[in-house]
């Protein structure tokens, strides 16, 4: 899992006086059998690079499409910049799409691919021109001006369709699934890319995926939607540390759940018997958790530590055997079965090579992690 | 052993790509000899009848290679036919009209058929087979049968002056066949499919994501049809109006029936020297004449999308 990276020392969603730069107000997008979109609202500031994040189905296209304008909702508004644009077709919108196809006309050779936007404005030839070899310079495709889209490769095509959809200064730019059809490698190197130019050119990017790793390397915010409905938005290593559901937290990363039942609730702290931990969970407190009541406990793989000696204090601390190892060559995740037959997750760094280490299989080991680092789950 | 093993697959499979070799040119040299029996060696006995001299007998040609001593052939070949039709301006002005009225049927078959393929492309996936056969199942009768209804639609005694009379809008029945224009009508009613098929085809396979692109880059519906979809289309309309110009060139039947005796063109020429005149040789050069001027259209129309092409 990437560090989620902090590239912007100014957080505007922080600030109360900022105003969001595009509003979705309740967004609601009905088809015949299945609302794909519910209810959604959503503020997103100027120069934000922000991601709406789910599995297939979960409504993020729809909404990306509601948002070109390619449907209308059922119900809702979108705003952006002071102006109500729900009732605009797609080409009078501030908007400008890049697909996942790409969708490069064929006919055209990559210049008029993305001067065609700009025709549309009935500019001057000369002006054309220099913006589009602007843009060409900005994805550095300019010795391919000529070329058709067939005779690119699939990185020269997803750079074509970038500039395409940025040459006209939308105030807004939708990026369907953009890394996608790229393959690993060259994935990884265009998302700075993508970061890079976004930061140049200070638009303001909406970005669908499927990839989180793609979501939290790219985005300020990002939004996790399930079943059209946004479950959390916030930072990478917000969502990431803090998730406020169980979908969240298993849909992001790994991690492990322990249920458990509250059996004290002060000021600083919560204390958790769970028997599935086989010990009592010591967690800092979220919201309203009274004595009693059923919570779950998420502690990210990384944060349990192991070792074979008891650690001081019984607090977050429990025993098991270690069933599997993975080796990822970075670091390698351990399975450890406790007591209670539930299989717990720690990832260690690989800071020793494996035949020098003196955990393997079958031996049984402690794990404890530290009471912040439990997050504590009342959904 | 492992040596060996992998000597012989690699054996198998050079016996295998030359089977493949073998059955490919199989598969290919049927159509070849369909097309060197059927329409090559044909072709050429009315390239040969055409540089012969007309002559009362049978055959009512001259032969072209004349015996004239033991091991002696003379070679006549005859170039009058071809300098006939060179300087008679009748042949010149039977081109012109069937050019015209091929293009003429052309063009209102591309505008009637592009309107419908685009139609049918835009329809809901499941009624794209309905609409189809819609449009083809008429051909399911004979093309004869078919000309015959439009006469007797539109007789003098016809379906339609017998309503209007009933009606009252005329007093007199109108004179609607023997004309050019329902010849074009005649033509454009049995050539449609060959422009919607063609058409439907490319329209069908382009992607929805062009048109919205387009509509995102700030295109009207009406611009991105004519800098979208017409120009990615483009290959199926060229297929069309190549189906549809060609056998309205040659046409004979339709001119012939709903056309009458008002009407000229090459393929009622061809018959009127050739049935009436009993002057092969003339029908045969006419008959050559139009052979050359497609294979011409069709080398042009190969080459002149390459020559734009790096042009650009």
């Amino acid at each position: 899992m990437p560090i989620p990276s902090m590239k912007r020392n100014i957080e505007p969603w922080q600030d109360p006086n900022a105003e969001p730069y595009i509003q979705i107000e309740s967004i609601s997008k009905k088809y015949a059998f299945i609302e794909a979109v519910r209810n959604v609202s959503l503020s997103i500031y100027k120069g934000e690079l922000f991601s709406l994040l789910g599995g297939s189905g979960c409504g993020k296209s729809s909404l990306l499409r509601v948002l070109a304008g390619f449907e209308a909702p059922t119900s809702g508004r979108v705003i952006i910049d002071g102006v109500d644009i729900t009732k605009l077709p797609p080409y009078e919108r501030p908007v400008n799409m890049m697909f996942q196809s790409y969708a490069l006309f064929p006919h055209m050779t990559v210049y008029q691919n993305i001067a065609y936007g700009l025709k549309q404005e009935s500019l001057p030839k000369s002006v054309i021109h220099e913006r589009v070899m602007e843009s060409l310079d900005l994805v550095q495709l300019s010795s391919h001006a000529n070329r058709k889209p067939n005779e690119l490769s699939g990185g020269q095509k997803q750079r074509v369709a970038l500039a395409r959809s940025l040459v006209k200064r939308p105030k807004l730019l939708l990026l369907d699934e953009p890394l996608t059809a790229l393959d690993k490698r060259l994935r990884e190197q265009t998302q700075f890319e993508l970061v890079n130019i976004q930061e140049r050119v200070g638009i303001t990017f909406i970005l669908v995926t499927h990839d989180q790793e793609e979501a939290m390397t790219m985005s300020t915010r990002m939004a996790i939607m399930e079943e059209g409905r946004i479950r959390q938005v916030g930072a990478p290593h917000n969502v990431y540390e803090f998730p406020n559901s169980r979908f969240v937290a298993e849909f992001i990363g790994s991690v492990n759940i322990f249920d458990g039942v509250v059996v004290e609730d002060e000021f600083d702290h919560v204390l958790i018997e769970s028997p599935e931990a086989n010990c009592l969970i010591y967690a800092t407190h979220v919201g309203a958790t009274p004595v009693g009541s059923n919570v779950s406990v998420a502690i990210r793989p990384e944060k349990v530590m192991m070792s074979q000696t008891p650690p001081a204090g019984n607090r977050n601390c429990t025993k098991g055997i270690v069933r599997d190892i993975a080796y990822l060559g970075d670091i390698s995740i351990y399975y450890v079965e406790l007591p209670s037959g539930v299989r717990v997750q720690s990832s260690l760094p690989n800071l020793l090579r494996l035949s020098e280490r003196n955990v393997t299989w079958d031996d049984e080991v402690y794990l404890f992690w530290r009471a912040e680092n439990g997050i504590l789950l009342t959904a | 052993m492992k040596h060996t093993l992998r000597l012989r697959t690699l054996r198998q499979t050079a016996q295998r790509v030359q089977s493949k070799v073998r059955f490919q040119s199989i598969i290919i040299s049927i159509p070849l000899a369909w097309s060197l029996l059927f329409v090559l060696v044909p072709s050429l006995l009315v390239l040969k009848i055409s540089l012969s001299k007309c002559r009362l007998g049978l055959p009512p040609f001259t032969e072209l290679l004349q015996h004239a001593d033991l091991y002696l052939y003379n070679v006549a070949v005859y170039f009058g036919n071809y300098l006939a039709i060179a300087s008679d301006p009748f042949y010149f002005s039977v081109v012109l009209s069937s050019f015209l009225m091929a293009a003429a049927s052309t063009i209102l078959c591309l505008i009637i058929g592009y309107a419908m393929a685009y139609g049918i492309s835009r329809a809901p996936k499941r009624y794209h087979i309905v609409l189809i056969l819609m449009i083809v199942l008429p051909f399911a009768t004979s093309f004869l049968v078919r000309v015959y209804a439009w006469m007797s639609l539109l007789n003098t005694h016809g379906i339609v002056n017998t309503l209007l009379l009933k009606i009252g809008l005329i007093s007199a029945p109108l004179r609607m066949l023997d004309n050019n224009y329902v010849v074009c009508l005649g033509m454009v009613y049995c050539y449609l499919p060959f422009m919607i098929l063609p058409i439907y085809a490319t329209l069908d396979k382009i992607d929805k994501s062009y048109i919205e692109a387009s509509y995102d880059l700030g295109a009207s519906k009406w611009q991105s049809f004519w800098r979208i979809i017409l120009p990615i289309s483009m290959p199926g309309v060229l297929a069309g109006c190549s189906l549809v110009f060609v056998p309205a060139l040659g046409e004979f039947v339709i001119p012939e029936l709903l056309g009458g005796a008002r009407t000229m063109t090459i393929g009622q020429t061809i018959w009127c020297e050739f049935f009436n005149n009993r002057d092969w040789p003339l029908a045969c050069a006419i008959a050559v004449l139009m052979m050359f001027s497609f294979v011409f259209y069709i080398i042009l129309s190969r080459i002149l999308p390459n020559f734009t092409k790096t042009g650009t």
